[in-house]
Order: C-alpha cells, then sequence, then structure tokens
C-alpha cells in the first residue's frame, strides 16, 4: 500500500494516454457485460428449462398443430404427473411492432406446469371464471401501462374470429410475476377454451404439450412412449426435454453464444494488445526512473510489481466503469427490454476475473522487462 | 584498528564488448577512510564511474574484493545488495535523476518507503532533509517548477535521507553553472564536515576537486597519482 501513492503518480504521467487506454478498456468492459447479458437471453431458456418438463410438439414442424384427444393419452403414460398444453396465438397490440409472446392455455394445468410464474390468488381465480380474460406478465405492463381491468384488443395475424374479425378483446383478469430474475414476462396467456371455441378454423387442435414427470432419469423413456403412442398417426411427434425444445427454438437464429463468444474474443485480444503496448511505451519511457529506483535499493520484484500494479489499475479503473455502467445499464435501469437480457452474479464475477487477468497479461512483459533492467546499463541511458 | 570505511583490494573489472574484452579496473587498491571526503579525477574511460558503481554495490568486480562498512559486497547476492544500498549508500547524480511525477518531498521520501517508518515520520525526516539542504520552503515543487542546482539539492536531501555513512556523487556539479556549482560543493563539504558523511565524488573538475580532502587520479583503470587539498 505505501507504494499506492508511487503507482498512482506513475499512471498519470502522460494524462491523455492513460485516459484513451482507460477508454478503450472502459469499451471493452461495457460491451462485454451488455454481451454477455445479451448471451443470457439467449442461453437463459436453456438453462431456465426444467429437466422434469417434457415439450411433445409435431414431429414435423412445430407450426402444426396437435389433436386436443393426444392430452388424455399422454397423461395416461406411466411416469406422467401433469400435463399442460399451449397454442401460439402470433398477435399484436394496437400496431404490428408490439409483438410478444402470446398462448392460449388451461389456466390451471398451465399455472401447474410452470410454478415459477407468481400470481395473486384472487387474479388466478377470476382469470379462471373468466373465459374472455387473459393475465399478462409484469414487463408487458410496465410497457404498456395495462392494468388489471383493462380491455385490450389484440390483433391475430393467424387466427380470424368466427365473426370474421382478427381482432380479438381481451379482459386482463391478473398480472403475473416470475420469481427468477432472468426468467421474462414478456408474455400474455390466454383462455384455451374461449380462443377455441372463437376461431374459425383449427378447433380441437393443440399446438404442443408440456409435460411434468416424476423423474429426469425416466425422461428418455417416457419421451420414447409418448412418441411411440403416436408413430402411426397422422400427426407424429416429436417429445424432447424443455432444454433439447429450447435449444432447438434457438438454433433458428444461429449459434448466437459462438458468435458472442468470438466478438468477445476479439474485442479482449484488442484491448490486450493495445494495453500491452501502452505499457511497454511507459515503462521504455522510464528506464532511467526505474534504474534511480533499484539503484536506491528497491528490489527487482518490487519494481516488477510496481509496473505490474499499474496496467492491473488501468484495467480496474476502466474495466470496473464499464462494467458497472453494463450492469445499471441492464439490470437497474433495465434500458434494453429483452426478455431474460439480465447480468447475473455469475457473468459480473467472470468480468472481475477477465479485467484482473488482462491487467496482469498487458503488464507482465514490460514489468519482466523493467525487473530485469540493469543498474548500470539503464543508468547511462538517463 | 583500522578506520577505514572503504577497503578495495587487487579490483579487476573487465566488460565484454562485442567480441572484445576490455578491461576498465586493473588491480587496483584503495582505501577511504571513514568521514573522508576524496574526489575522483581521470580522463573519459579510466574507470571513475566503474569504480564508483563497485562501491555502490551497482557492479560487481570480475576479481577483487569491495568492503564497505564491514560488508563485503562482491560476495552478497543482488537482493542483499538492494537491501544493503537502502541504508547504507546515498547516490547523487549529475543529471539529478529526479521523478519527474513526484514533487520535491516525495521525491526524498522515496528511500524511506523501503523502511518501516510510518507515512507521517516519512514526511518529518523528508522535511528535516530538505531544510539541511535549504529547500525546506520548496517542498511542494515539482522538478520542472525548480531550477538546476534546487534539483541538485533535492537529490542531496533524497541521498542523505535515510542517513547512510557514504556519499557516491557522479558528476554532480556537471550540468551546473560555476556559481550553483559552488553552493552545492559546499553542500557537500558541510554534509562531510558538520554531519561526519564519507563522500567520494567523480568529478572532471579540478575546481570542483579542490572542495575534497583528497584528490585520487585514476588512469588507464589504476590509482595514478593522489594530492591532498
Amino acid at each position: 500500500m505505501k507504494y499506492f501513492y508511487l503507482v498512482w503518480k506513475s499512471l498519470w504521467r502522460k494524462k491523455v494516454r492513460t485516459i484513451l487506454t482507460m477508454l478503450s478498456v472502459f469499451v471493452a468492459f461495457l460491451l462485454f457485460g451488455l454481451l454477455s447479458a445479451l448471451n443470457q437471453v439467449f442461453s437463459g431458456a436453456e438453462d431456465l428449462s426444467n429437466a422434469r418438463r417434457l415439450v411433445t410438439l409435431d414431429k414435423i414442424s412445430i407450426i402444426n398443430s396437435l389433436p386436443s384427444a393426444y392430452l388424455p393419452r399422454i397423461e395416461a403414460v406411466q411416469g406422467v404427473e401433469r400435463v399442460a398444453h399451449a397454442s401460439w396465438f402470433g398477435g399484436y397490440y394496437q400496431e404490428p411492432r408490439n409483438q410478444f409472446a402470446q398462448f392460449a392455455v388451461d389456466p390451471e394445468r398451465y399455472l401447474d406446469v410452470y410454478p415459477e410464474l407468481i400470481i395473486p390468488d384472487d387474479q388466478r381465480d377470476k382469470w379462471i371464471r373468466t373465459r374472455d380474460s387473459v393475465i399478462v406478465g409484469r414487463e408487458l405492463v410496465d410497457q404498456f401501462g395495462w392494468s388489471v381491468g383493462d380491455r385490450i384488443p389484440m390483433y391475430s395475424s393467424i387466427w380470424t374470429n368466427k365473426n370474421g374479425s382478427q381482432v380479438w378483446d381481451f379482459e386482463i383478469a391478473g398480472i403475473f410475476d416470475t420469481d427468477d430474475p432472468r426468467s421474462s414476462t414478456q408474455m400474455m396467456l390466454i383462455q384455451y377454451d374461449y380462443f377455441d371455441e372463437g376461431r374459425a378454423f383449427g378447433n380441437g387442435s393443440m399446438g404442443w404439450f408440456v409435460l411434468t414427470i416424476d423423474s429426469a432419469g425416466n425422461a428418455a423413456e417416457i419421451a420414447n412412449i409418448v412418441d411411440t403412442q403416436f408413430a402411426n398417426s397422422p400427426n407424429q411427434t416429436k417429445t424432447s426435454t424443455e432444454a433439447a425444445f429450447a435449444e432447438a427454438f434457438i438454433g433458428q437464429y444461429g449459434n448466437i453464444s459462438l458468435i458472442i463468444t468470438l466478438i468477445l474474443t476479439a474485442v479482449f485480444f484488442t484491448i490486450l494488445l493495445v494495453s500491452g503496448n501502452t505499457m511497454s511505451q511507459s515503462v521504455r519511457e522510464r528506464i532511467p526512473e526505474l534504474a534511480v529506483l533499484k539503484t536506491l535499493g528497491f528490489q527487482d520484484t518490487s519494481v516488477l510489481g510496481i509496473v505490474l500494479a499499474e496496467s492491473t489499475f488501468v484495467m480496474c479503473l476502466g474495466g470496473g466503469l464499464g462494467l458497472g455502467l453494463a450492469w445499471l445499464i441492464v439490470n437497474v435501469l433495465g434500458a434494453i427490454p429483452l426478455p431474460g437480457f439480465y447480468l447475473d452474479a455469475a457473468a459480473l464475477t467472470q468480468g472481475v476475473i477477465y479485467i484482473l487477468l488482462a491487467g496482469l497479461a498487458a503488464g507482465i512483459f514490460p514489468a519482466m522487462q523493467a525487473m530485469r533492467l540493469t543498474i548500470v546499463d539503464a543508468l547511462s541511458r538517463a | 584498528m583500522s578506520n577505514d570505511l572503504v577497503v578495495l583490494k587487487d579490483i579487476s573489472r573487465t566488460y565484454q564488448k562485442g567480441k572484445e574484452k576490455v578491461e576498465v579496473l586493473h588491480q587496483l587498491d584503495l582505501n577511504i577512510a571513514e568521514g573522508d571526503f576524496v574526489a575522483l579525477m581521470g580522463p573519459s574511460g579510466s574507470g571513475k564511474t566503474t569504480l564508483l558503481n563497485l562501491l555502490g554495490g551497482l557492479d560487481k568486480p570480475t576479481s577483487g574484493s569491495v568492503q564497505v562498512g564491514g560488508a563485503e559486497l562482491h560476495k552478497m547476492s543482488s537482493s542483499a545488495l538492494s537491501k544493503w544500498r537502502a541504508t547504507n549508500i546515498g547516490f547523487i547524480f549529475q543529471f539529478y535523476n529526479l521523478l519527474p511525477v513526484l514533487t520535491a518531498q516525495k521525491n526524498v521520501e522515496l528511500p524511506l518507503l523501503l523502511t518501516n517508518l510510518s507515512g507521517k515520520e516519512r514526511a518529518k525526516r523528508a522535511t528535516t532533509a530538505l531544510s539541511i539542504v535549504g529547500l525546506g520552503d520548496r517542498a511542494k515543487h515539482y522538478p520542472r517548477e525548480m531550477s538546476g542546482g534546487q534539483e541538485q539539492r533535492v537529490a542531496i536531501a533524497r541521498a542523505i535521507v535515510s542517513d547512510p555513512n557514504l556519499l557516491l556523487c557522479d558528476e554532480p556539479t556537471g550540468d551546473l553553472d560555476r556559481e550553483t556549482a559552488d553552493e552545492i560543493l559546499k553542500l557537500l563539504q558541510a554534509l562531510n564536515s558538520e554531519h561526519n558523511k564519507t563522500i567520494v565524488m567523480v568529478t572532471h573538475d579540478a575546481q570542483a576537486a579542490e572542495y575534497a580532502k583528497h584528490t585520487l587520479y585514476v588512469d588507464k583503470g589504476t590509482l595514478a597519482a593522489e594530492t591532498t587539498t
């Protein structure tokens, strides 16, 4: 600690250079924070997937519906505890850019299968009792300024109402939250019975089934039994774990995690080169001064430590501010309204570790150079 | 019992320059008594600075022994030499070699960072050292805000702050005008006479050498002559 003042003053010997280096580190770690949160959006669905939940959908495509008659047959499979179903509504609120997930579901079954959705009892009861009602997630309420009791028109680009209109009128019966900060509440849940009776075609079909099973270890066997049951029917099924389902769904967009990792690798590599070069330049300029320190009695390891501390300090200040701003934007301000866009403790810890490693990596070669200086040679350069 | 602070026996120092070996010091013997003020003179390349580096533990002889204050420098490791220098030697350079990012006060405190003194005590001792060299009022100034003579005074304060017995000065007035040089030399003389510091000063300047008690002439790596002032 007694060398801190020396490190601090040395750091600011070339203010512009130090500030520019810190800014580049700041931007790199701001980017790291934002991309980590974005990665969470795509990998979060996989993480949130429950190993004890299976998804059964049409073998050919998720856009093909399955007969509702499958429900009791799936329910009868040994090891299956509860079955919910969901159908894609495919609508928007007021204008096409206001798109979010809307599923037509059986309320009780769905809430049983997804216990992480939290809704007050009175609102849950009202939803179950009121056929044309919906429940909406907290993020949607915040986004559109809705409240319980509001009536909202939803335009479905898939389902025409029996009255010939594609506009469906719903009452908001409740607002649900989730106890997992990574989980999205940008979702609307519609009463299936009301939806099925109201739609002009496709009646009696369901989009997919979600099964809870007794043990994750039985997942493969149960999936096989379910799919075998419908192997010779016109609507063959494919049952997989929810994680595999989410992975396949996300896979449609490409390997996002890999892309993000590649971008971050490029950013960090560049930062290491920039910072390493800056530190080398700084040491080259100070060779006589470092020699004086050694002449006064500073040990080689002390000189090594001083140079390493400088580079780590630049990284900590720039990187810390960058990561801090990312945290503020993502977790506190919620400035980017993406489901699951969240910077968790693991990503923050990873960021801090990267900051320290980058500081050491950028400083190690210049520090070694400083440590190995021969006093007599170095003084002769003064 | 001898009161020699410095005892050099049969010292040789050879450097490798490309394929050629250059012998800078050749079987040199030298004794310097405690409290002495010695000027080392001689032509460029005669070995004066090499001799000074050996006395300060900055370099090691190729052969021979270097004893300073009883410590056998030729046998010590690099790490041990660093520790020894911190408490036993004060260095004064031609170009002052102050750290430009630190104030006079902080420059003087530098050697004390290697001690266990508290920040307050370090500051107190640095203030005292600056007062001794007549710069008590310039403590908060940076080197760029001072004249060459003042910078050299700060360098002297830095050299004496840890109270070493031996001060090694490499052309301490080489970058100063005559008047300022005389002031610095008087200061060194005062440190020698009033504070009993042993001083070895390399110089090309015969007038500067007159401030010393003895002048040793080095030529071609050996002691050529000695005069007493």
